[in-house]
């Protein structure tokens, strides 16, 4: 079966604007390079390189979501929970980055659109709604999961409206914002739930084998405890 | 379980998801290119500059069987990716 294309293709969204976020997202990948130096131990670093190698592959896996769409892994809550956010964000980019550059998928022009949507907005975004579960609920597994599995299946939607914002500021189609808005939340909404298992499936395994390696269990106030 | 081994084991995952299973993935559009067609904006998508380089979409040019096409693609994905993670992971981590 032949892989579709997964990310933004050049086009859809004007160039000042695919500036624009190139130069966002060129800036918090700054940010990003500096927070993971001091988030990234000697035991930590093996596992990040593997979480961009295994979102890569993930996202070759397109899952079927309703009649003739299908969605694939964005990553992002995976790679915060596991690695640290900002580790996390550079490993969604280069995933990207190989994608776009590699397999011309997303565009050239768009590289700063898509690592806006999808390395940094789903990943900040699911650390942070991971963390705020993560205190109110019971500190066990099923509480840690549970905060996991929020953040991940959120983290889907939220990309959608950030796309929808980059379109609402640059968009080249003429189209009422709020058709643009509904579709892209509501078909994401679904794809969510993807997301949310093959995250929550993968943190819980090596929750098992090593949890001492699972960032978002072990670098916080909020110890997970047994 | 040292993480020596859990890379190892995730590598092989990696490689198996990318190189085999992705010949079953869903072909249809995904979310946005489905939303793009639907609301009407999927004519405004140009080709990337490098759509005809070799490996443009996941396959492996001039290759006509299609399960060793997406087969090479992942692989060479996989060890790309991994070239440049580990290298820039390692690169940063706390000395």
């Amino acid at each position: 079966m032949k892989i579709p294309q997964l990310h933004i293709p050049d086009g859809f969204i004007s160039a000042p604007v695919s500036v624009l976020f190139l130069a966002i997202s060129a800036f918090f990948v700054y940010l990003a390079l500096r927070g993971a130096k001091n988030q990234l131990d000697e035991k930590v670093a093996p596992l990040a390189g593997l979480a961009a190698v295994f979102i890569f592959a993930m996202q070759m896996i397109n899952f079927p979501v309703a009649a003739g769409t299908s969605g694939h892994l964005i990553g992002g809550a995976l790679a915060a929970i596991l690695i640290g956010p900002w580790a996390g964000v550079l490993a969604v980019t280069v995933v990207l980055i190989v994608q776009a550059l590699v397999f011309a998928d997303g565009g050239l022009t768009a590289i700063g659109l898509n690592v806006f949507i999808m390395a940094i907005l789903p990943t900040m975004a699911a650390w942070y709604i991971f963390r705020f579960f993560q205190k109110i609920f019971p500190k066990n597994r099923i509480g840690f999961l549970s905060a996991t599995t929020i953040a991940a299946y959120l983290s889907v939607p939220i990309a959608a409206i950030g796309f929808t914002i980059q379109f609402a500021l640059g968009g080249t189609a003429v189209i009422t914002l709020n058709k643009v808005l509904i579709a892209m939340v509501g078909v994401h909404s679904v794809i969510g739930i993807g997301e949310a298992i093959i995250t929550v499936l993968t943190i819980s395994a090596v929750l098992s084998v090593r949890k001492d390696l699972v960032y978002g269990a072990t670098n916080s106030k909020v110890l997970l405890v047994k | 379980m040292s993480t020596k081994k859990i890379v190892q084991i995730g590598l092989v995952a990696s490689i198996f998801v990318a190189a085999i299973v992705s010949f079953y993935a869903s072909g249809h559009p995904d979310g946005l290119e489905f939303v793009a067609e639907q609301v009407g904006f999927l004519n405004t998508a140009k080709d990337s500059a490098l759509a005809t380089s070799p490996f443009a979409d996941y396959a492996f040019v001039g290759l006509e069987n299609e399960r060793i096409s997406v087969a090479i693609a992942g692989i060479i994905g996989v060890l790309l990716t991994a070239a440049i993670s580990f290298g820039l992971f390692t690169f940063l981590k706390k000395k």
